[in-house]
């Protein structure tokens, strides 16, 4: 607009970039969730396909005296914004995991969808970057440090040059830079997870799904990874799914807390947003009282569930 | 003194004191009993440096070694990639497994006398027995290996972005490498039994054939060189493969038991 009335040949310079409608935008985005799950339910199945594998869970063997077959999940719903950090917790086989299964794409629901940044999600892909629960199993161990890292980058044909300095970013993103040259079995369990972090988002994903992928470590480094990973997080403002049935972790590291009732037909009953910032102290007074809280909004959730389907007729 | 002891527990495990003691339980026992039954160890070293010196033993050597390695290569050529598809494909499986858990227990001389009417008596049946026997062994821990392939790797490879076929090469046939491996070493053993066997009852020359024919001399002594020379051979090939592994393939799982 400037240089129209001629201000330029003045010696101001024009603006070489313009911002006019960037709040609008930013808006519009704003109105979809990043992640939007839509009425999902999920059926005990005999075989759920993915692309290699197949899921087999037979529903007499979980509930012997029904004769129906129950859902694992029930119309669940759930908005998750771009950049939040939500935390899925549950008791042990509430359907948590099989939630995630899903949004990774490993798992097809029954019934609903859900989507990403309004498209419906099919197959895993890189969009949607997986941290598995054990390292061991997701990692290759015939492939150093800087290899796995690099192995999505590969696989999606990104020139070497390119893929080597965005591997050695994330390997410095994770703290284990100088161990580029090391094979998993050099390394610990937690520099292992590392290591798994670092593949996930050297892909550059649009979410991050992790399945409790702290549970197997020692407390101390635990706590470490946690701190990392928040630091993680808010460098890269990845939006993050965080499994857990740790409560403590829950509340260090969730900005959200969807809490599971008990499968068959489990949902989520209470979506809590955590009201402190971090680095969070967990002797803090007030933030053991909120512990407390969720913790007693947990025991309720794990009594609250059909021990048969919620539609089946009384006898 | 703690290292006489250490030096002592070398010894023994290195499995120099077994042979020792063996050499020395067979020079006792052959005290008892005529050269021709059971013949010393000194007698059994003339004997063998009488075929060393006039060069039937490095002849029958070279032979056996050739047919082992050119039949045993053959094998592993042929049933990798064979083992790496069969496990692939479940439909496949599910449509060879019975056929190999069948032919599995025939051991491979059973073949031979079919063998020799199909190939005839030269050199190209007893290689069709040889790759045979390495063939089985091999096919069925590929199989198993890509069966235990952790399927939280290909989750992993597909959420990273990898096709069917990358996951292939760079998931199934990598963590596939120590079952590989294992059936390649017991296709080597099974190769070297065969061609002996194959060797005594229809060849001219090579360490069963030697065996066999020492008989009709009454040469008690070549028939022990020969066994001797036999286990060295599958000895040594083992270690050599084992060692080899152990350099190239450690990160893949490969250890040297």
């Amino acid at each position: 607009m400037g240089n129209k009335t001629g201000y330029a040949a003045g010696g101001e310079t024009v603006p070489k970039v313009r911002v006019d409608h960037v709040a609008k935008q930013y808006e519009e985005t704003k109105k979809h969730a990043k992640v939007k799950v839509e009425n999902l339910t999920e059926q005990y199945e005999e075989e759920k396909k993915g692309l290699f594998f197949s899921k087999n869970i037979n529903p007499s063997s979980i509930f012997p005296d029904s004769e129906e077959e129950g859902y694992v999940l029930k119309n669940v719903n759930l908005d998750v914004e771009e950049g939040e950090f939500i935390i899925f917790l549950g008791a042990s086989g509430c359907g948590k995991s099989t939630l995630l299964n899903i949004i990774a794409g490993f798992l097809g629901a029954t019934e609903g969808k859900v989507l990403l940044d309004g498209k419906e999600i099919g197959k895993p892909g890189p969009e949607r970057g997986v941290v598995f629960q054990s390292a061991e199993s997701a990692i290759f161990p015939w492939l150093t440090v800087e290899k796995n890292v690099e192995y999505g980058l590969r696989v999606q044909h990104i020139d070497k040059k390119k893929r080597r300095q965005i591997a050695k970013d994330a390997i410095e993103l994770v703290g284990l830079a100088g161990h580029e040259k090391k094979y998993p079995s050099e390394l610990s369990g937690g520099m292992r997870q590392r290591v798994q972090i670092a593949r996930s988002i050297a892909s550059n994903p649009e979410i991050l799904i992790m399945d409790e992928p702290f549970g197997a470590l020692d407390a101390q480094t635990r706590r470490t990874l946690q701190d990392e990973l928040i630091d993680i997080w808010k460098k890269t403002g990845k939006t993050i799914l965080f499994v857990t049935h740790d409560l403590q972790e829950a509340v260090y590291l969730g900005q959200k807390i969807c809490i599971f009732s008990a499968a068959p037909n489990a949902n989520i009953i209470y979506n809590l947003e955590v009201p402190f910032g971090y680095p969070r102290d967990m002797d803090n007074p007030e933030i053991s009282d909120y512990t407390k809280e969720v913790h007693s909004k947990l025991e309720q959730a794990i009594n609250i569930h059909g021990k048969e389907p919620v539609d089946k007729s009384p006898v | 003194m703690n290292r006489v002891n250490n030096g002592i527990k070398l010894l023994a495990r290195s499995g120099i004191v077994t042979w020792i003691l063996l050499i020395i339980i067979w020079k006792i026992a052959s005290l008892f009993s005529s050269p021709d039954f059971l013949p010393s160890p000194e007698a059994t070293l003339e004997g063998f440096m009488e075929i060393a010196n006039n060069g039937v033993l490095i002849e029958d050597i070279a032979i056996s070694l050739q047919r082992i390695v050119l039949g045993w290569g053959r094998g592993v050529i042929i049933a990798v990639p064979v083992g790496l598809l069969i496990g692939q494909f479940k439909t496949v499986r599910w449509l060879v497994e019975p056929f190999i858990n069948f032919f599995r227990f025939v051991p491979a001389i059973g073949f031979l006398t079919l063998f020799l009417m199909w190939f005839g008596v030269g050199e190209a049946s007893k290689l069709v027995l040889i790759t045979s026997a390495t063939i089985f062994p091999t096919v069925i821990n590929t199989i198993a290996g890509v069966a235990a392939v952790d399927p939280v790797k290909y989750q992993a490879a597909e959420s990273l972005g990898a096709s069917w076929m990358q996951t292939f090469f760079t998931v199934t046939v990598p963590a596939t490498v120590p079952y590989i491996f294992t059936g390649i070493r017991l296709g080597l053993s099974s190769a070297i039994i065969s061609i002996v066997s194959a060797e005594m009852l229809a060849a001219d020359a090579g360490i069963g054939y030697l065996i066999y024919t020492s008989r009709l001399y009454y040469r008690t002594d070549w028939i022990f060189t020969g066994i001797v020379v036999l286990g060295l051979i599958g000895f040594l090939a083992d270690k050599l493969l084992r060692v080899l592994g152990n350099r190239l393939f450690r990160h893949y799982g490969v250890v040297n038991q």
